[in-house]
Parts: C-alpha cells; structure tokens; sequence
C-alpha cells in the first residue's frame, strides 16, 4: 500500500495514457455494440433477455461455466505451486523441465484444442494406448459422458492454462530471500510450516495476481471446450460467440455477454475485497 | 537423515519427470500426427510410434496457406503489441503501485473488466472504427486491438511488481541528488526488470495467440494463428494436426529463447 | 549487496538493449502495415472474391486453380472464410461505406441476411438468358423482393453413403436403393446387431455440422409433407418418434461430426447421410468398396432438399464491372462441369455432364439424378426470405433434436414450445411460406 501522501497530478499523468487507450478501443465499441443490441425494432426491449433464458443451451452453459471455475481454479493452482516449489527445491535438469512446462504458454487456445482432440478422440491417442493394453476404450467425449467430456475440458485446461500461474508464481517466489526461509529452518520449522508462515504470505501479492486473472480468463474459456465436445459441454462464452456468430444475433449475444461481464465484475470486485480485508487484519 | 534426504530428492525428481512428461507428450502426439500418412491416421489403434512418417501433409499445408507471410506478421504484431503495452503499462503500473489517489480500485477494476468481455461483442464496432481511420487489415489495427487487451496484465503484473520494490532504495537516491526518473531507472527497474520481463513476455503470448479479434479485423494481412485456423477449420483433421503442429513450433522456440532470459535472472536472485 | 545490484544493472542493459532492438525493428518490419497471407492478393484492380465455400485447404486449391486457367477477364483474388467471419466483414465494410470486396459467394443462407447490401443483378441475369437457369433458382435469387440479388453458382444436396460391407446386414426383402425410412431403420437395426452391437450409422449433428437439413429437407417433408406448417402436427410427432428410434441405432459420437467423410474414411460408421460435397472424399481410392443412395421414402413420399450457392456483388464494389466478367465465366458450362468435377458441386446451368467424371462424384452423380427423379419427391428449399435469422430457425430444429432425442423428453411438448420460437421468429418477418409448404403468407406454425 502506499506509503507516500497523495500526488494526485503524478499518479493521473501515468494512467492518462492507459485511459486513452482503454476508452478508445473498448468503453466507445461497447457503448455502440450495447446501444445496438438493446434496443429491438421499437424501442428497448427485453425480448432478447427472454430469449436467451428460454434457449436450451443457456442454464446448462451458466452450470457448466461455474463448474469449471469452481474445479479448476483450486487444482491449477495446487498445480502450480506443486510445480514451483519443486523447481525451488532445484532439481536436476531444472532448466528442462521448466522449459516444457511454460510451453503451452505460448500455444494458442485453439491449437491446444487440436491436440487434445488427438488424445480424447475416439479413435485418438488415449484410446489407442487403452487398445494396447487391452483395455476396452472409453467414448470420452461423447454427450452421454458428461463426466468424462468435464474430465478432458479440465485435463485440457489444466494443460494449456497453468503455465500462465506458474510463472507468476516463479516470479514471485524470486522476491522472498530464502534468508527467511533458511532462518526458520535453522529454528526448526518443518517444511509445511515454513510453507506455511513463511513463503506462502509473501507470495500473496503474486497469488492474487493470479487468482483474479485466471478467473476472469477461465469464464472467457472456449475455445478448448468447443474443439473437444462441440456443443454438447456448452460454456457461457462459447454461447455468445454461438449466437453471434453463427446464430447471427448480436442482440441475444450480448445479452450473455453482459451476463460474464456481471460474474466478472462480481468476481473481480470480491477478489479485490477480500484483498484488501486480509491486508488491514495483517 | 541423509537416507531420508536422498528419498526426498529422489521424490522431487520423480514428480519433476512426470510433471514434465504430462506437459510434453501431447506435444510429441500433436507432432506424431502431423507427421503421419493420411493412411496411418486413419488406422485404430493408432501407431504411438513413427512407423509411418509422411511429411506430404505439412508441405501441402506450408505451401498453401500464408504461412510465411502470417509468420512475419505475428513476429511484428507481437513486438509492437509489446512496446506500446509497456510504454502505456509501465507508467500504470508504477502509479498503482506508489500513489494513493481517488478512484484507484475503480480504475483496476475497470481493467479488468475489460479482459471479462468477449471480444466477439466489440468485434463489429472495432472494424468500423478501423475502417474508418483507414487501419483495417493492416498489422496496426491488430496491434492496437492487443495492446487494449493486454494492458491489464502488464498493469497488474508490474504493479505487484512495484509493490514489491523498496521504496526506500529510491528515496535514497534521489535524496542523493537523482532526479525522479533516474531514481526509477537506476534503482527501480533494475529490481523490477524480472517482473516488466514477465509482463512483456505475457502481452507478446496473449498477442500471438489471439485469433478472433485479429481474424475480423484483418483480410489480406492475417497473424499466424488467425490465418492457419482459419483457412483450417474445414479442412479434415490431417491438416488441422499439421496447422496445429505449426503453431506449436514457433512457441518451442520463443520458449526456448525466453526461459534463458528468465532463468537467468532467476539463478542471480533466487540465491 | 552492490555487487547483487551491479549485476541486475548488467542484466537490465541487456533488457534494455533487447527493448531498444525491438522498438527500432517495429517501424522496419510494419512499413507497409503487414505482409499479405492470402495466396491469390492480385494487387490493385483484382477483384477481391471472398467466399463461404471451398473453405477446405484442398478445395480451395484445385478451386484457385480453375480460377487461374479459366477466369482470364480479371485477376481475383479468391479468399474464402467461415460463414460467420463473412457475415461480420460484409457488414462491417458495408456499413461503413469502406467496400474492399467486389465479389461475394455463399450458399443461399450467407447471401441472405445481407439482401440490402447487394446490388441489383437483374441486367447480369438477363445477360446469362442462354445459361438456362430454372425459375426455382432464379426466385430463390430475389431473396423476397422483386430483384435480383445473387447469380446462382452451383448446387448441391444430401446423399446417403453406404461402404459395402454395410449391405450384408440388409434384411431380406430390403433393396437398394430406394428404400422406406422403416426399412432403412430395420437396416441399421441390423447392422448394429451384427456389427457386436455397435451402430454403424452416422449423421453430422456436430457444432458445424448439417443435420438440421436432414430434419428441414428429408426427415419432416417425407412424414409430414411440410417444413414449417406441420411443424407439431400429429405426422411430425410420428417422424420424431421415429428420428429417436433412429437415433437409438446411430453412433453417439454424431454430436461431434462435422462432416461425415472422416469417419467414414476412418471406418467408425459405415452408413452416413452428408451433403455431397462433405461425402467426396469418403471413397478415397476404393470407390468399387462404396455406394451412394438417395436418401430413404416415408409416408408422403421422398423429401429432399436443395442447397445453392450464388455469386452477389456488394453494393460499392469497387470492381463491379470486372466482378460481373468473373460472374459471366463461372457459370459458363465448362467451368460449372469443372467445378462438379474437382469439388463435387453441381452445375446450376444446363451443362451437359460428362461420362468421364471421377469415380465417387460419378457415384453421388448418380444418387442425385435417382433422388431427383423419384416418383413422389418432395424438393424443399432451405428457409426463404428469413435472411439473417436462417440460423436461428435451424436452431430451432436442431433444439428439437436436442431435447426429443439426447435430452429424452415427450415429442408433443417439445414441440410446441418450439413451435412457440419458430412463430416467434416467423411473426415477426412475415414472409410467405417456401417449398414444400403451401405459398400461405404469412408462414407460420399452424
């Protein structure tokens, strides 16, 4: 927190730009594409509201959209500690391994789509090596498996998406001196308790980082979805660009889009508090 | 104790190898596939091993699509896509961090929210606004769609960044006669450089993979991503694992380029 | 501690340099605003083509190619794109008054949400009169208004593939090929039993795929004779009981088929209704191990639907008059019989086809003149004069699939709340109704 009285011209003069840019090429086009969508042939309308909660897909799509935040946010992150505390702990060959695990970094949500519809496919890896061993395969991405259609959309996501936490955790393990941490092994602290009270806390601020911009990325997920099982897991981002793209009604679109732009900013803004809470208590 | 001790070390190395082999197979499977016969993908159960190695799918889909010339944009759109996120993020992201001023959770607020809208949604009004301005289909247009998304990460990136910084360092120094931006470049960003490295690197990742904003604003000049998945998604699934493999080539080696910059300022501070 | 900060300065020289190389290379590498990614950019005067169709990397190839050979009146410029990525560039450039494009080409559906944005093609057509057109095309052209908004292009439609070894579950008493959807069902009955009871039959119900068209042009016109107006009549609830026992005996991985010549190919079905065009390939170089069949009979005869594609020009095109020559030679009868040859689309024209066509086009070839020429066929149209919301009247079928046939619920009820949508859309374009249904305005779910 700031430790400086406020110079409130200093502080806007460094956002000015940023607010430019923003307004220019977001606040103007959501105000134009909103203004559109909201208003019907006579005047506002909440038609294209009723629309979007009598379609079939739109319940199943909010359902299926909190079950993957709710699932993988806690198992990426598990994940990506898992993995950052091991490179801490400076393994052989430790350059390697983090190379290959901040490659999907740099792999498109679409592209990994593609190679997790050549694990999951019926006739796709998975399967086959199941068919080596013998073992019958499973139809995993078929719409009457809807656990294990979730499965592959997590392992997928999993796959592609914890390299973003990983490095910002690395980053942030960078700024505590292991000084702390050598002092509270000298005093005897086992290793969960040094996690506990020593590297943990100090990796809050990185956490948080990365907490907020994984949820909101996690409710833009869908592409991974919509190459692994169509239509049939629908996700709530992957229903906007349905109905706009293909449906070709911008009107029910943004009324969805509006929707993530709600859980968003809820999301966001409880993030942000509980932030705030556990600063002052510290 | 030393019994225990090798155990551990021999558990880390252990959870290393088959973290490293649940990221790295599926890119040895998405290389297997694209480089296979038509034939031999058509097979069940698949071969796991290069029996049949066919590169008569990857030449066709290089020589068909604008593979070059997608490759050479990305590569620019990308690197301006980092600049301008820098020169507008940084200066954010330090105000953030030091300055107390009104509106200031608002402001972060709104940043993000903007990475919560589905860029379908702007898609149209943006293209008419580039066409308006005369940046449509250029790699301009596209830069500027993807400094707009990533500026929140770079803000919030370097502003934990800035956070973490001591403030004191920098008061020292220009009690001893730097001025406020010498103080910024000789003591705080050196000991933010890891985190201004991540950001950069973020928005040239977020950049390189974003393919529908990039896709309705551009015909002729398509990035990479947009132009191989575009002209794929028709097309039957030997191509689209050749299109995939293409795109995970390049991050292989943006990767490989990268991780030294980062593990070298990890190894001279993480001591 | 000053040697720890000497060496994070060192480091940030590097970075610093590293950011210097990367701003002075930025204006270097971006001095024409990026490099072009489309093969055919002809540069200035070309006519830029973009298209919905031949999508496909191998399509668009042999589709250039004919361009390249046959199309000497202008340079074009060919670039095809999914159908919702036309929809935004046509309505953004439109709209904005900035037009690039000079030539538009899509199947009815694409050109029709746009009818506004087009030009008058009344003079092309009249200029075509020797091409011989039918009048269902040319109508289909209007778009619902009074002129001509598209040049038809090609046609298509939907065919069954069958791989041989299918045909020795054929129950006695069953013939190809022409046959009842109850036999057809009997059939694949069969087969699934003695395939170690896994279904041998496909449809393409995945997110791009085609199976509304089966409901819309095959399914419903075949039980009830209608599209739109028996849509929840007792005979539709019967042909949705029988799309569920159907759908019993298809392969559950349909949901993810886009298009069904892969699977086919792969050998994971080997029945499957598709578009000719998505079944092409399916032969591979095995063409005597296949056969194509017209799409089964029901009760009110044998439905079939048509798919055309049309050629528009958008209105400020800065290439009209050369779009018009490229117009003028892609329906000429040599490359309409190229373009059946390399792609397997249709003529529109009345092109004479050749004997010498490749061997799984002559086998859809085949299939397509039986369908047609059926006693008791039923042609229907895809939806006409809907315009932006064709997609959302398929989605309404395919919502029916959903719910009757994954979802399980009651036919009837299904129905008329679907129906409820349909006449919602339907109220509110107040067009007249299309083939099969009677020209009854306004349309509506009776």
């Amino acid at each position: 927190m700031p430790r400086r009285r406020a110079r409130i011209p200093a502080a806007v003069l460094l956002i000015a730009p940023s607010l430019v840019v923003m307004t220019a090429l977001f606040a103007w086009p959501l105000v134009v594409g909103v203004g559109q969508a909201f208003s019907g042939p006579d005047g506002p309308t909440l038609a294209y509201a009723r629309r979007m909660l009598d379609d079939p897909y739109f319940w199943p799509a909010v359902r299926n959209t909190a079950l993957l935040i709710v699932v993988l946010i806690p198992v990426q992150f598990a994940f990506a500690l898992t993995m950052a505390l091991l490179l801490r702990e400076r393994p052989r060959f430790a350059g390697f391994h983090f190379y290959v695990w901040v490659i999907p970094l740099a792999i498109s949500d679409l592209a990994a789509g593609l190679v997790w519809l050549s694990v999951f496919a019926d006739r796709g890896y998975l399967n086959s090596v199941l068919d080596h061993l013998g073992v019958d395969g499973v139809a995993w991405l078929s719409y009457q498996n809807t656990a294990t259609m979730f499965l592959a959309v997590v392992v997928a996501e999993l796959w592609r998406s914890t390299s973003l936490v990983l490095v910002i955790v690395v980053a942030g393990l960078q700024g505590i001196p292991k000084d702390y941490d050598e002092a509270a092994a000298v005093f005897g602290a086992t290793y969960r308790q040094r996690l506990r009270h020593v590297v943990l806390p100090q990796l809050r601020p990185s956490l948080q980082v990365a907490l907020i911009l994984r949820t909101i990325l996690a409710l833009e997920t869908f592409a991974v979805a919509q190459a692994l099982t169509g239509r049939s897991l629908p996700l709530l981002v992957g229903e906007t660009y349905q109905w706009y793209n293909v449906l070709q009604n911008p009107n029910v679109a943004t009324a969805i889009a509006l929707v993530v732009l709600a859980v968003s900013m809820l999301a966001a803004a409880g993030y942000l508090r509980l932030l705030r809470d556990r600063t002052v208590t510290q | 104790m030393s019994a225990r001790r090798r155990w551990e070390r021999a558990a880390i190395q252990a959870a290393c190898v088959a973290i490293t082999l649940f990221m790295g197979v599926p890119l040895y499977l998405i290389a297997l596939a694209a480089l296979s016969s038509r034939d031999s993908l058509n097979q069940f159960p698949l071969p796991l091993l290069p029996t049949d190695p066919s590169t008569e799918t990857m030449s066709t889909f290089l020589q068909s699509t604008g593979v070059t010339g997608g490759f050479i944009n990305s590569l620019t759109v990308g690197l301006g896509t980092v600049v301008l996120a820098l020169l507008v993020g940084v200066p954010a992201g330090y105000a953030v961090a030091r300055y107390a001023f009104r509106g200031k959770d608002t402001y972060q607020l709104i940043l993000l929210l903007t990475r919560a809208l589905p860029i379908v949604v702007l898609s149209v009004p943006l293209a008419r606004i580039f066409l308006d301005t005369g940046l449509y289909d250029t790699t301009y247009a596209v830069m500027l769609l993807h400094t707009a998304l990533a500026l929140p990460t770079t803000v919030l990136i370097t502003a934990a960044i800035f956070v973490g910084v001591s403030h004191e360092q920098e008061e020292a120094a220009m009690i001893f006669g730097a001025s406020p931006l010498q103080a910024f470049l000789r003591v705080v960003a050196p000991q933010a450089l890891p985190g201004i490295a991540a950001a950069a690197m973020f928005a040239f990742m977020l950049s390189w993979n974003e393919v529908l904003g990039a896709t309705v604003l551009t015909l002729n000049q398509r990035t990479l991503p947009a132009q191989v998945l575009t002209t794929l998604a028709d097309s039957p699934l030997a191509y689209r694992f050749a299109g995939g493999l293409a795109l995970v080539l390049p991050a292989l080696v943006f990767i490989a380029v990268m991780r030294r910059y980062l593990l070298n300022m990890w190894g001279t501070t993480l001591r | 501690m000053t040697n720890r900060i000497n060496d994070d300065l060192r480091i940030s020289r590097r970075g610093l340099l590293g950011l210097g190389l990367g701003v002075a290379a930025v204006p270097a590498l971006t001095a024409c605003g990026g490099v072009s990614t489309s093969g055919a950019d002809g540069g200035e005067g070309s006519v830029s083509f973009l298209s919905t169709q031949f999508t496909q990397v191998e399509e668009r190839q042999r589709f250039e190619k004919i361009l390249g050979d046959r199309v000497t009146a202008a340079k074009v410029a060919f670039n095809p794109v999914d159908a919702s990525t036309f929809g935004t560039t046509v309505k953004s450039q439109l709209d904005a008054g900035k037009v690039q494009l000079s030539l538009l080409g899509g199947v009815h559906g694409d050109l029709a949400p746009h009818a506004d944005r087009l030009m008058d093609l009344d003079d092309l057509l009249g200029s075509l009169g020797d091409r011989g057109f039918t009048s269902d095309l040319t109508d289909l052209a209007k778009l619902s208004g009074s002129t001509t908004k598209y040049v038809p292009w090609m046609q298509a439609t939907y065919v069954l593939a069958v791989h041989k070894k299918a045909l020795e579950w054929l129950p006695s008493g069953v013939v190809t090929p022409q046959m009842t959807y109850d036999q057809f069902l009997s059939w694949m009955t069969a087969a699934r039993q003695g395939n170690g009871n896994k279904p041998v039959f496909g449809i393409p119900a995945g997110p791009k795929g085609l199976y509304h068209r089966f409901f819309q042009g095959f399914l419903l016109p075949s039980f009830t004779g209608g599209q739109v107006t028996t849509f929840r009549s007792p005979d539709a609830v019967t042909a949705w009981q029988y799309m569920k026992e159907l759908w019993a005996q298809t392969a559950p991985a349909s949901t993810n088929y886009d298009s069904m010549q892969e699977p086919l190919q792969r050998g994971e079905v080997l029945v499957a209704w598709d578009h000719v065009a998505r079944l092409r390939d399916a032969p591979g170089d095995k063409p005597g191990d296949w056969l194509m069949l017209p799409a089964p009979s029901g009760p009110k005869g044998l439905g079939y639907m048509l798919v055309v594609a049309g050629l528009a020009i958008p209105n400020g095109a800065p290439e009209a008059a050369k779009a018009k020559e490229v117009v003028k030679a892609l329906t000429t009868g040599d490359v309409q019989v190229d373009v059946l040859r390399q792609n397997a689309f249709f003529p529109v024209t009345n092109a004479q086809l050749p004997t010498d066509l490749p061997a799984a086009v002559g086998l859809e070839a085949a299939a397509v003149k039986r369908q047609q020429e059926t006693a008791g066929a039923i042609v229907s149209l895809p939806p006409v004069g809907v315009g932006a919301r064709d997609a959302e009247v398929g989605q309404v079928f395919k919502n029916v699939f959903k719910e009757v046939c994954l979802d399980g619920k009651p036919v009837q009820g299904v129905l008329d709340s679907q129906a409820g949508q349909l006449n919602a859309i339907l109220d509110e374009l107040k067009v007249a109704c299309w083939r099969p249904d009677p020209a009854g305005s306004p349309c509506r779910v009776a």
